[in-house]
């Protein structure tokens, strides 16, 4: 709409005033973090690191920013790979029922997830999967799925069935149909929701709460715990690490994006 | 004939069916079964019966905490979309340049970690927090304002939470808007005032629907915000939820209040999928 027409001052206020209150209290992390007191406050005397310092010598910090980087790096496996192949399907198959399907497969968005949690908790007792490594990356797998179903279809969207149509009539087979015309063409897309199922599981909490207490203890457990029971500006320093984090994969996903759509 | 058709789109289709299954096998047993595993255990524990249920008539403590759930997550709709909307025009009016960062400002704090925000936000309302520091250090206010661990709390920080998701729907609907229909109204004298009001919000209109649906649905089951800006003072029903179930092992009140949750979000679903284009809310963006 470029400059054709201007808002306003009452709704360029509104957008700034709003703008401003969305993004500012994430700043004023930074600060707290590099505190030179003991307690969370902006800095009195003079900047320092001590904070990160502290964070990277404290051991069960460190453990838990691992157990949680491997969770999300294998949930979003689980996800990917079977989501990928499912939204593929659906667009090919393109029928009333693979559209249910695929509405189905968006629950996981819609219903909240302390109802999963409390369904988990009682149902993974059965399974022996409480506290364990592998039933977090299945609660985190299956609850990913819907990014990666919906980025999938979005690539899909703008890619010519004729081209699949064309490499099965001249023989090639589904296999080859996948890994060599399709897949390569929406590579945008699976990456896209690679990020956002594994952004999806590296913060998720409400699940882990339920199905997890000591053996697998999470980056956003701690950080819970932390909240609830101390004033420790290490989760300051915690904090500004995950912001920076998530705005480098946003960025990322954005400069795909870019490339995808020129 | 037409037996031979159907092997042979069997054969052609059969290889795309399988690749549905990993999927739809995985939410089918580690999705699907726990959830409705929820709703059967509503009806059956402590004992078979509706006797959970009657409770929602009975029990002063699940009344409050449904009363108090319904009037946080309508105060928050409401905020977020007044918020929201201001922002959406903003961006639908900003050049290009400009709208990629007010995009950034609308996703950066939508993914990042509930915790971290909540956190944020802990930190700047407490009583020993800045806002309070620095107005006793301003000589404003001489006692601490009682900002979070209340209703209030609980507010700031769903709205912040909220907003994101109210922009995006928006977002969509008006950049659907002609600009050169806003321009011509101008130019035929319309005041500023008369083309928001006439020409561009009942083109909006849509938007805003489909936004206080989405916020209105994910604020109802809202869990880690609630929690940490509530103090455990103010209780919405997914932390109280959560009570019943891990402190006082009452399976059959939490699940009966669970059950309640997602019907409630599946029926305002259903009655808005007349209004809201839900495919295009949850797959389009």
């Amino acid at each position: 709409m470029d400059g054709i027409y201007r808002p306003g001052w009452v709704g360029r206020a509104l957008g700034w005033g709003t703008a401003l209150y969305l993004v500012l209290p994430l700043f004023i992390i930074l600060p707290v973090s590099v505190t030179d007191q003991r307690f969370l406050s902006l800095p009195h005397e003079g900047i320092s690191l001590r904070h990160y310092a502290a964070l990277f010598a404290a051991p069960d910090w460190f453990a838990s920013i691992a157990q949680s980087f491997w969770i999300a790096c294998a949930s979003t496996v689980l996800a990917v790979g079977t989501g990928t192949l499912f939204a593929i399907a659906c667009w090919r198959l393109n029928r009333r029922s693979t559209e249910l399907l695929r509405a189905l497969m968006l629950l996981p968005l819609i219903v909240p997830s302390i109802v999963y949690a409390i369904g988990l908790y009682r149902y993974f007792g059965w399974w022996d999967l409480l506290d364990r490594f592998a039933g977090v990356v299945i609660a985190h797998g299956v609850t990913g799925i819907p990014y990666v179903v919906i980025t999938v279809s979005t690539a899909l969207a703008s890619f010519d069935p004729r081209l699949e149509q064309a490499a099965r009539g001249m023989g090639a087979s589904l296999r080859q149909v996948l890994a060599w015309v399709i897949l390569p063409r929406i590579m945008p897309g699976i990456v896209s929701g690679a990020i956002f199922a594994f952004i999806h599981s590296w913060d998720e909490l409400v699940i882990v709460l339920f199905i997890a207490s000591r053996d697998v203890f999470t980056l956003p457990r701690r950080i819970w715990d932390g909240i609830n029971e101390n004033q420790d500006p290490i989760m300051a320093a915690v904090a500004v690490l995950l912001i920076g984090f998530t705005t480098l994969l946003l960025v990322v996903d954005m400069a795909l994006r870019r490339k995808r759509d020129t | 004939m037409r037996r031979g058709d159907m092997a042979a789109r069997l054969r052609r289709d059969g290889g795309w069916w399988a690749l549905l299954l990993p999927a739809f096998l995985l939410l089918s047993v580690f999705y699907i079964t726990p959830i409705l595993q929820v709703l059967a255990i509503s009806f059956t524990e402590p004992e078979p019966g509706l006797g959970n249920y009657q409770r929602i008539a009975t029990n002063l403590s699940v009344q409050r905490v449904i009363w108090t759930t319904l009037r946080i997550c309508t105060i928050t709709t409401a905020l977020a979309l007044m918020l929201g909307y201001g922002l959406a025009y903003a961006i639908t009016l900003a050049s290009e340049q400009a709208r990629r960062w007010w995009l950034l400002c609308v996703l950066v704090p939508l993914w990042i970690s509930v915790l971290v925000r909540a956190f944020a936000w802990v930190t700047l309302l407490r009583r020993q927090g800045l806002i309070n520091q620095t107005l006793q250090g301003a000589g404003i206010i001489a006692e601490p304002l009682q900002l979070v661990w209340n209703e209030f709390g609980i507010i700031v920080g769903m709205v912040h939470y909220m907003v994101p998701y109210a922009v995006l729907p928006m977002l969509a609907a008006m950049r659907e808007i002609e600009p050169r229909l806003l321009a011509a109204a101008r130019g035929l004298g319309a005041s500023r005032g008369q083309v928001f009001r006439q020409v561009f919000f009942p083109l909006s209109a849509p938007g805003l629907v489909a936004a206080g649906v989405l916020v209105f649905i994910f604020s109802l089951g809202f869990y880690i915000t609630p929690a940490i800006l509530g103090g455990g003072r103010t209780l919405m029903v997914a932390e109280w939820i959560s009570l019943q179930i891990l402190d006082l092992i009452r399976w059959g009140l939490g699940t009966m209040m669970a059950t309640l949750l997602v019907v409630t979000i599946l029926v305002t679903l259903a009655v808005f999928s007349r209004v809201v284009n839900m495919r295009r809310l949850f797959g389009g963006a």
